[in-house]
């Protein structure tokens, strides 16, 4: 068994990735895909997320639907969000809480061979209006919801 | 170190079906304590599922992702026996892995 060190001290860079690929820490496509989008965490209305994202001016669609989430929440700290999308080649989807501190609270990766609907649980500050935000084939489609919070998430 | 998530993976007609319960605190870095101070934002960042090696589905979270966040989402394929790997890592670089056996 051969300690990390030694591991490291054979190779850097390239060569190095390839050694750690190789003794199993890390799945193929794992290694490529994980680096946090901070720009786009960032942004603080749902127009600047849009863009943060790549997109601009998403296109209405009812293709994209909220499964089993609630009109009103009681407890602004769990709200479960539920988004599927039945547009053809959907590559990605991001949740955008409109009127939460930070606009974007989640975005998943769907590659070929997942099902374009994922569910979560969610935090809301306030009532407001949230944006299922799809991205498939290269452009960007959205739809919204208001769900009323009768208890905020973010307060201490 | 964080606890085990909780993982249940089952095949669901042609599809797997996954859910995971996650272990995390998810501070947003917007709440003060007792004395006033912000309490820093500490939360998942990014998370991977994996199948047979295979990536599955990538996330990547803001800090308003509930605490002891719940996902769950299917993919094609995935036959029972079959693995699937889960990893998070939250902002302070804290990593965790589980898998899980397709039921």
């Amino acid at each position: 068994m051969r300690t990390r060190r030694e591991v490291l001290k054979a190779g850097g860079g390239v060569s190095l990735l390839a050694l750690v690929t190789a003794a199993g820490w890390l799945k193929p496509g794992e290694a490529a895909a994980q680096a946090w989008n901070k720009n786009a965490f960032e942004t603080k209305t749902v127009d600047d997320t849009v863009k943060a994202l790549g997109g601009s001016a998403p296109a209405q669609s009812k293709d994209i639907q909220f499964v089993s989430t609630p009109d009103i929440a009681e407890n602004g700290a769990v709200v479960p969000i539920g988004v599927s999308s039945a547009i053809p080649k959907t590559e990605a989807i991001a949740i955008l809480i409109e009127k939460n501190p930070n606009t974007l609270a989640a975005s998943f990766e769907i590659p070929p061979g997942t099902e374009p609907a994922i569910s979560t649980r969610v935090k809301m500050g306030q009532s407001s209006n949230v944006y299922a935000l799809v991205k498939a084939d290269g452009k960007f489609y959205v739809v919204s919801k208001e769900i009323k919070v009768t208890l905020g998430g973010c307060g201490g | 170190m964080a606890d085990p998530m909780k993982i249940r993976a089952s095949v669901v007609g042609d599809s797997t079906e996954v859910k995971v319960l996650m272990s995390h605190e998810m501070e947003t870095g917007q709440r003060k304590d007792a004395q006033g101070k912000t309490i820093p934002a500490w939360f998942i960042q990014t998370v991977t599922v994996a199948h047979n090696g295979k990536t599955v589905l990538n996330a990547q979270w803001g800090p308003a992702v509930s605490k002891n966040p719940f996902l769950s989402f299917r993919f094609k394929g995935g036959a029972k026996g079959d693995k699937v790997q889960i990893t998070w890592v939250d902002n302070k670089g804290e990593k965790r892995s589980d898998e899980a056996v397709i039921g």
